[in-house]
């Protein structure tokens, strides 16, 4: 099967390879520049577990071919912490309301979330809801999911409750 | 180190040092963020296919399109020929390995059961071939061009299919996989139900469930030299992984590691290696280099073992004031063609009345073979049982015209009742399913929402409020030869951190969390400077991992009793160096303090860096090192309780569903961390409403599937999932930390909440019949099978008994006369002679040996089992056997076993009293 030879930036740093034209833009950044964070649930574009970004925009990872994202600025689970390791604030969202338990899903459910909130105008709780409603978890009921979301379309951030107590 | 009392499996002799401040606790009892979480959302989890190894190749199977037939022949040349491809194995290549797919319990099937397709397939997407080559792409090209003939059959797909189809497995009689109790209901029992003034007859379908973990299955395996092997494995505990290749496989002189330190959910599916896992690890051994296979969803929404697909009806017999009386349950549950274990669910049956106080209860219980992929455990896999009874109990209540919440109130096991014994015979000591419904009703203002229901109806809007109680059986430990207890070693580390090694696993369950909340508030170390491993084979000791909701409950015991241990040898310890009586001697937040004597004060990282390095320092006899472990066997069963509202509308024009609230109170004794908790029941509770409402594995008449994507198959999102409000009752368990599990519950509740609110808004129209998943097509039809403008009146409430036929029926099986495959030789009757055997018990398949000597018509010989021998006499004819044994344990029972001879195999019943008809099988030894 032919090659191509693609450049892109992934998580800041550049990478150039060469790719059958039918591999898969996740599949490229798994097995060729080693970033397994990109997780692969269901590989027909329905889980969401894949979902990285590409130029800014949440993309499924598996419903795109990796020459398509030639020339492209890539970023992936693993691009989204600061060097010094404080996670993005979508992450300490989800670890501080437990939205999340075995953790396979975490990737795609984080990437949609900080491509939602890196647009210039903060997500609205629908929006960031709607969003979300095309991933799939099968851990958490989506409760600590929610409460995350809440607490990154709010303009002050709630207090963590952990729970909804009555 | 003190034993637990092995004859009673309590710990009566550490109990009062052992029991925490329940709840209270510096970290047990509290919320705080889990350890997983950090490497989890960065990317940094390890995952199977996280795995590379030098020199690993990868794998794709080949598989059948037709759900049975012969196969004529395989033809591989053309796939071999594409370039990358490095060998491509059949089950005559592994066939040497004589390998046996064990189940759960560790004993062979009852059906053989290969890794890849001995000469037949019996369900669509059975692996043929498998190919290895240099990347997945390349093996799957490989694995479309092998070529296979088939001479195809008629599959039996359906339960129904089954009782009257053709045997799935050649030379099998019919299609039974598994039967227990009565055939034909009890004189007595029938004379109740029928002279009951109440009688209702209530049937529910439960459709075909995928586990559907996020992270499929998956392995990968590396032979290194004769005596090692290593498999990274997607599984529910490494150690029953290494446990069960290493006796499924032969290989007791094999060090065998398995690693699995993240993975991506299991909900039962990946308790053990099945088909798949075996041929590659078998392929990995023939061809001597590292290999990889990772299901993809359209393999595992197809070939990946599957759940549930049960059908039973539930007799419930009521007085006037709807108090219990007696009832009988029949079940059927489509096994596939190869389960992880033959199975007719006793556990269904034993727990079906748990919680209530019913006088008396009778059943039949049946597992039937099909050609589809085989049955595997779910998430509370007797689900059923509360499925049923909890929304035959409204229907009761319609009926009878009570409220369905004084119908359970009326019948619930209070905590005065106990401590008491269940029609079944199971002892019940602190049960609080309705403390549970009181609670919960305090939280629930009924009336009010009574008042808005039928202000709701006035404009058209159709709302229901579903209530179901529960018990379930967590934290089992003895019965069942993997079910056994948890251990944990902990060390105080030269550096003061803590860091302990588990039997647990988490696929998800934050067991390194909840276990390092333990250490840390027994040991007095913040929960930053715990660490605890788990996830390797070579690491910890034997438990079955994350398996009927017990973690919590043992594990936790286990790391409150070594931590309690070594808690004293830091405390001896400090005594000694501080020249102080142990019991002014405390630990906090990493300090040792003497009680009046601050000058006194030392770290701990002091003391421990002395217990190591300084043996001179140590009092005489003590042990060096801060170092302790414990095994903890808890009572052999902790129940928990819960009862769960369910408020929903129900759009009569579309058939839609919209939950509107959810309250679950559970009672799961201690609460080590309530975020954790909350997090297992809501997922459960999740994963009920994609069994009520969208989720659901079918079938064509030629048995093909036809959920093969996550299209087709839909699981609940967060659109379908509402925010759900906790209620905790926490009455600690008997167990030590008296935790309770609560893995299952939210999955075995959530079901009858849901159905019964949607019975609820739909009871204008008529009974709701429980064919799940209730689409909106089955909606509409209850709602348009009625004039919706009609007034209410006395026919209202349609019943199910009108639904369905009017009871269980005894079914004729399907006799093997006339399939190809049965041979026309007499049959061989030679009685006489060793003959090993399997009796399928309600505690799991139990192994023993059988001497028959025969003397005419006269039968003698002896059954014997690890437990012990015993000797029998009577009666023989032709190959027929018949004979009595008397037994003391568990209880005094009568056990008669009907056994007949074919060949070198044996087969028959065993009724054992109260329990009904076991099945026994077996070969000539």
């Amino acid at each position: 099967m032919s090659k191509h030879t693609i450049e892109m930036t992934i998580n800041g740093r550049r990478h150039t390879a060469d790719v059958e034209s039918r591999v898969s833009l996740s599949d490229f950044l798994r097995e060729d520049a080693g970033y397994t964070g990109v997780h692969i649930g269901c590989d027909h574009g329905v889980c969401g577990a894949c979902t990285v970004m590409v130029n800014g925009e949440a993309v499924r990872g598996c419903l795109m071919l990796a020459v398509q994202a030639d020339g492209a600025r890539v970023t992936t689970v693993e691009g989204l912490a600061a060097p010094d390791g404080t996670l993005h604030p979508v992450q300490a969202a989800l670890r501080d309301e437990h939205g999340l338990q075995c953790g396979f899903c975490t990737p795609g459910i984080v990437m949609t979330m900080a491509a939602l909130s890196a647009r210039e105008k903060r997500p609205t709780e629908e929006q960031l809801l709607n969003a979300l409603s095309g991933h799939l978890c099968r851990c958490t009921g989506y409760q600590g999911i929610r409460r995350a979301a809440r607490k990154l379309a709010s303009p002050e951030p709630a207090e963590s409750t952990g729970g909804d107590s009555v | 180190m003190s034993a637990p009392d092995s004859t009673t499996g309590t710990q009566a002799g550490h109990q009062p040092a052992a029991r925490p401040r329940s709840g209270s606790g510096r970290y047990i009892g509290q919320r705080v963020p889990r350890k997983e979480d950090s490497r989890l959302l960065t990317g940094r989890g390890q995952f199977v296919d996280d795995i590379t190894l030098p020199g690993m190749l990868h794998v794709a199977f080949a598989r059948s399109p037709i759900a049975r037939g012969r196969i004529v022949s395989i033809d591989t040349d053309v796939a071999r020929d594409i370039a990358g491809v490095h060998a491509i194995y059949t089950q005559q290549d592994l066939a040497p390995f004589n390998v046996d797919l064990l189940s759960f319990y560790l004993v062979p099937p009852e059906v053989e059961t290969t890794p890849l397709a001995n000469g037949r397939v019996a369900y669509v997407g059975e692996p043929i071939a498998l190919v290895i080559a240099d990347s997945r792409p390349v093996a799957e090209d490989a694995a479309s061009l092998i070529e296979v003939v088939f001479a195809e059959e008629d599959p039996v797909v359906t339960i129904d299919d089954a009782r009257r189809g053709m045997p799935v497995h050649p030379g099998a009689e019919d299609n039974i996989a598994a039967q227990m109790g009565e055939e034909e209901i009890d004189e007595d029992l029938q004379a109740q139900l029928d002279g009951a003034p109440h009688l209702i007859t209530h049937r529910v379908v439960h459709q075909r469930i995928s586990q559907s973990p996020m992270e499929t299955r998956g392995v990968v395996a590396t032979r290194d030299g004769a005596e090692e092997l290593t498999l990274y494995i997607t599984c529910q505990s490494p150690h029953l992984v290494a446990r069960w290749v290493s006796l499924a496989l032969g290989l007791p002189q094999t060090a065998i590691r398995v690693i699995a330190k993240d993975v991506g959910g299991g909900f039962g599916l990946k308790n053990h290696p099945w088909m798949e896992e075996t041929a590659v690890i078998l392929a990995a051994q023939l061809f001597n280099r590292p290999l990889k296979w990772i299901e993809d969803r359209y393999e595992n929404l197809i070939a990946a073992n599957q759940a549930r697909e049960q059908e039973m009806v539930l007799q419930i017999a009521l007085d006037d004031e709807g108090k219990l009386i007696a009832s009988h349950g029949d079940y059927s549950v489509n096994n596939g063609a190869y389960p992880q274990l033959s199975e007719c669910n006793i556990a269904v049956h034993m727990f079906v009345w748990a919680a209530y106080k019913m006088p008396r209860y009778g059943f039949l219980t049946r597992g039937w073979y099909t050609n589809t992929v085989g049955y595997a455990a779910y998430r509370g896999p007797w689900a059923m049982e509360s499925l049923i009874r909890e929304t035959a109990l409204d229907v009761a209540a319609r009926r009878i015209g009570i409220d369905p919440i004084e119908l359970r109130r009326r019948n619930l096991v209070t905590l005065q009742d106990q401590p008491t014994t269940s029609c079944m015979d199971i002892p019940l000591e602190d049960i609080t399913p309705a403390e549970c419904l009181e609670k919960l009703l305090q939280a629930f203002d009924v009336s009010a929402f009574r008042k808005e229901q039928e202000a709701g109806r006035l404009q058209g809007r159709h709302l229901g409020l579903g209530i179901a109680t529960y018990v379930e059986p967590t934290g089992a430990a003895g019965a069942i030869t993997t079910m056994t207890g948890e251990l944990a070693q902990v060390r105080i580390e030269p550096t003061g951190k803590v860091t302990a090694t588990m039997s647990t696993h988490s696929q998800g369950h934050g067991t390194a969390t909840t276990m390092a909340q333990i250490f840390a508030d027994r040991l007095g170390v913040a929960y930053e400077d715990v660490t605890v491993f788990e996830g390797d084979s070579s690491r910890g000791g034997f438990s079955p991992g994350a398996a009927g909701s017990r973690q919590g409950v043992i594990a936790g015991g286990a790391a409150i009793m070594a931590a309690d241990l070594l808690a004293t040898r830091v405390r001896q310890l400090a005594a000694h160096l501080l020249e102080a009586e142990v019991d002014a001697i405390t630990v906090d937040d990493g300090m040792v303090h003497v009680e009046g004597a601050p000058d006194k004060s030392r770290s701990l990282a002091e003391i421990a860096s002395t217990a190591y390095g300084e043996p001179d320092r140590l009092p005489p006899g003590f042990e060096a090192g801060l170092e302790a472990q414990y095994r903890y066997q808890p009572p052999p069963m902790t129940f928990s309780s819960a009862a769960n509202a369910c408020v929903v509308e129900v759009d009569i024009d579309t058939g839609f569903v919209k939950i509107l609230r959810w309250i679950s109170s559970e009672d799961c004794g201690t609460a080590i961390n309530p975020s954790v908790v909350e997090g297992q029941i809501a997922g459960g509770l999740a994963q009920a409403i994609g069994m009520v409402l969208l989720e659901e594995v079918r079938f064509d008449a030629r048995g093909n599937p036809l959920a093969a994507t996550y299209k087709d198959y839909h699981l609940p999102a967060i659109s379908d999932v509402p925010d759900f409000e906790f209620v905790h009752a926490s009455t600690p368990s008997q167990s030590v930390g008296g935790m309770r599990g609560v893995g299952e519950g939210g999955a075995i509740i959530g079901a009858p909440a849901l159905v019964n609110a949607i019975a609820d808004a739909l009871a204008p129209f008529g009974e709701v019949p429980v064919d799940l998943p209730l689409t909106p097509t089955k909606i509409l039809g209850v709602i348009e099978g009625r004039d919706l403008r009609s007034k209410p009146d006395s026919d209202q409430h349609q019943f199910i008994a009108e639904h369905t036929a009017a009871g269980p029926q005894v079914e004729v099986p399907a006799t093997a006369a006339g399939t190809a495959d049965q041979t026309a030789a007499p049959a061989d009757i030679r009685v006489d002679g060793d003959w090993n055997m399997v009796l399928s018990t309600p505690m799991g398949p139990q192994e023993m040996t059988g001497h028959f000597e025969t003397d005419g018509q006269a039968l003698s010989g002896y059954l014997s089992s690890p437990e012990g021998q015993m000797e029998f006499t009577g009666t023989v004819e032709g190959g027929n056997l018949k004979f009595d044994l008397k037994v003391q344990k568990p209880m005094k029972i009568t056990l008669k076993y009907t056994l007949a001879v074919n060949g070198d195999k044996i087969a028959g019943k065993c009724k054992m009293g109260i329990f009904g008809s076991a099945k026994v099988s077996g070969t000539r030894a």
